[in-house]
């Protein structure tokens, strides 16, 4: 029997809110977190906004020892503490200093690089010859399973507790096999999420790629134009978002607070054939993951009120429309509401789907669909798939019951997730 | 440098890393750094970087796998502090 899986905590460091009670109020309010990055403009980069969580010392105190933050450096991990201990304690569970662990709860938290910073002073050393002076948390912040060991520890988890990587799948796809995890019985309680790493030397090689914008250096909350006509590339962002999983029956039995369900969801590649690439999607195998979505749920395309999709602001957005078009068989005013959070984050890469499913679950939970900002100017190849009316530019109250989240990556990897509110039965 | 003095910039470096007060407080040349001060044994390493900018010295591999208490800890600073001396 499989077990039903529900979401009773949520945590996030975003760009624009950091705290999921800050997170809310900026997205209803279109908040933008993009601002100048002087860093990047003394480097010469062409894209010189970001999105970063603003964390002073005070705040990262809260999550690691005076200890643990001698020689720290891994800004991923750092986020990814601040999302994961939040999602843990919001779900109202305790972090216990018990001698045995918690067999029933584990972690599938990812990441695209880690401590990349750290990476970087340790390889500066390194060719100095200064090998004996790394210190003794080099590997540990730059492990690609940094940030999973890091919340293993803190909560003392004892099953499973690992961090997956599928470019900017990397979030949704770490909702969906943590929601694997439990549905199969084999844990309880997952904390599942994902963190990305800020700063120029994650973002560098997407500057010299041309993905990211460089025209509006002198206007950053205008950067990030998911959908719009004017729009010229993405933002860099980073970050994490983390979502506390559980089976519905320990989640009742312990009297949680339930944010909403996960239906199901589905995960699959275009293999880099047809029109796929290891940077461009095949729609077929986009149009495939969609739909296996809705099938694995057990829902129909009709019964979807909200799409929040990946929609990252380069000229493949009215592609992206075209397939979540072709796949709901759903168009004009008959399409769903769809919105994308990435015009007020930028795209947080590694993060993005797990910070863009917390997004999806307050609004499914209380109800509104928030704004997409500067996309003024619809791109016309999108409004001839949707009707304008469907992609709301202020924020609006709405009842949802069923949203559909999708991320899509480099390696041509696609996933989407189906989150329903749950109405206590 | 004489040995009350080296003790308590020792000490100084090791309050950073230990888990047991109460064994810090009560610091003899036979306390362990992981049997009774409880310091993870990863940092021991950082400890002896930490020892090595304090007192202007470098500890090689072979001492520092001695390092394992504040006595001998104690013995290989003022060792190579009298070795500097030579120099």
């Amino acid at each position: 029997m499989h077990k039903r899986v529900v979401i009773t905590g949520m945590g996030v460091a975003a760009p624009n809110g950091v705290g999921l009670s800050a997170f809310s109020t900026a997205i209803k309010n279109g908040l933008s977190g993009i601002r100048f990055d002087p860093q990047l403009a003394e480097l010469a980069f062409s894209c010189q906004i970001a999105g970063k969580p603003e964390i002073d010392d005070t705040l990262a105190a809260q999550y690691l020892t005076a200890l643990e933050l001698r020689g720290f450096n891994s800004t991923g991990i750092l986020y990814g503490l601040i999302a994961g201990m939040d999602a843990w304690q919001d779900a109202g569970l305790p972090i216990l200093q018990n001698e045995e662990p918690d067999w029933d709860s584990g972690t599938i938290f990812g990441a695209g690089t880690s401590g990349i910073e750290k990476f970087r002073e340790a390889i500066l050393k390194i060719d100095d010859k200064q090998v004996r002076r790394l210190g003794s948390t080099a590997v540990l912040q730059t492990m690609a399973s940094g940030i999973s060991a890091y919340l293993g520890g803190k909560l003392g988890l004892g099953n499973q507790v690992s961090t997956n990587s599928s470019a900017c799948t990397t979030g949704a796809e770490s909702i969906l096999m943590a929601y694997e995890r439990i549905k199969s019985g084999q844990a309880k309680r997952m904390l599942a999420g994902s963190a990305s790493d800020s700063g120029p030397y994650i973002w560098a090689g997407f500057d010299a790629m041309k993905v990211c914008t460089f025209k509006h250096n002198e206007d950053p909350q205008s950067g990030s134009r998911p959908m719009s006509a004017s729009a010229s590339g993405f933002v860099p962002g980073s970050g994490a978002g983390a979502l506390l999983l559980e089976d519905l029956e320990t989640a009742l039995n312990r009297g949680a607070r339930i944010y909403g369900e996960i239906l199901g969801g589905h995960i699959n590649s275009g293999g880099q054939r047809g029109s796929g690439s290891m940077t461009a999607p095949n729609s077929i195998a986009v149009q495939r993951c969609i739909r296996s979505a809705i099938s694995n749920a057990g829902i129909q395309s009709a019964d979807i009120d909200l799409i929040n999709g990946h929609l990252t602001a380069t000229s493949k957005d009215a592609l992206e429309i075209q397939n979540w078009s072709e796949a709901l068989q759903r168009s004009g005013k008959d399409f769903p509401h769809i919105n994308s959070l990435k015009s007020m984050t930028g795209h947080c890469l590694s993060a993005a789907g797990s910070i863009e499913c917390v997004a999806s679950v307050l609004q499914l939970q209380e109800d509104f669909i928030f704004p997409n900002i500067n996309c003024e100017d619809l791109h016309p190849d999108i409004s001839k798939w949707v009707d304008p009316e469907c992609i709301p530019q202020q924020c609006i109250s709405k009842k949802l019951n069923i949203i559909a989240k999708a991320s899509f990556g480099f390696g041509d990897v696609n996933a989407c997730l189906i989150f329903k509110k749950y109405n206590h039965g | 440098m004489d040995k009350p003095e080296l003790t308590s910039r020792l000490k100084a470096i090791i309050t950073t890393y230990a888990q047991e007060t109460d064994a810090l407080a009560h610091l003899t040349e036979e306390t362990d750094f992981i049997k009774d001060l409880k310091i993870n044994s990863a940092n021991l390493v950082d400890i002896v970087l930490d020892v090595e900018e304090e007192f202007g010295i470098e500890i090689d591999n072979d001492s520092m796998s001695r390092m394992l208490t504040v006595g001998a800890a104690i013995e290989i600073i003022e060792a190579k502090l009298a070795a500097n001396d030579r120099e």
